[in-house]
């Protein structure tokens, strides 16, 4: 009985540091790339100044574009 | 190109791309894959705005000409070429530079359709001037019998 709550638990608990993971991959995924003429590149990730201001406005360009 | 033609062969293009909107520095739409009108406006707003912040993060004097912003509910791509710019969104993951390349075709084939209207001009004024040459060639091919036969008949 025991081993089987304790088995239990750990499936559980291994699901859930499995989200997270999946999750703070998929947060990580998040990312700002601004191309310029003279072919110079600038990758914000997220998290920094940069990306903090442009993600949220791409977020609502994409809810713009997906709204029924 | 029309602007709405070149997004309907985009999207046939390519399966990725779920929105597209072509609009100028003005914010004035010129085509959209949106079916309403006041959507689209929108969205070139929305992507107006996001190309504004993307000016302010710069830090070079070079001009921004393509980005892409990837978050967890998809990404958004804008391809600018002088005063015109395209903008598509996309789901989670998509193939960045196929995206691109796809945007870039597409606004190169819109530009044209704005640089014709002077060049169509152009080719009428050289219509009237061949058709003004050829009348007159024909005029003095029409005359030059006329000296010839002068001797002729003599």
């Amino acid at each position: 009985m025991r081993r089987s709550i304790a088995a239990a638990l750990g499936v559980a608990g291994g699901m859930l540091a499995g989200a997270a993971f999946i999750r703070r991959q998929g947060a990580s995924r998040e990312r700002a790339d601004l191309y310029f003429e003279d072919g110079s590149m600038l990758s914000l990730t997220n998290g920094s100044p940069g990306a903090e201001r442009l993600l949220p406005l791409a977020r609502e360009v994409i809810r713009n574009a997906r709204a029924r | 190109m029309d602007a709405q033609q070149a997004l309907a062969d985009l999207t046939e293009i390519s399966s990725q791309i779920e929105a597209a909107v072509v609009f100028d520095d003005q914010g004035k739409v010129a085509g959209s894959t949106l079916a309403e009108g006041g959507r689209a406006d929108e969205l070139a707003k929305a992507v107006a705005a996001l190309l504004a912040a993307a000016e302010g993060v710069k830090t070079g004097e070079s001009v921004l000409t393509q980005l892409e912003v990837s978050t967890g509910e998809g990404s958004v791509f804008v391809v600018r070429d002088g005063k015109t710019s395209i903008a598509a969104t996309t789901g989670g993951n998509p193939t960045a530079g196929l995206v691109f390349y796809d945007l870039k075709s597409a606004l190169r084939s819109v530009k044209p359709a704005a640089k014709s209207a002077p060049a169509k001009k152009k080719t009428a004024t050289a219509a009237k001037k061949t058709s003004t040459a050829a009348s007159a060639k024909k005029k003095t091919a029409a005359r030059k019998p006329a000296t010839r036969k002068k001797p002729d008949a003599s």
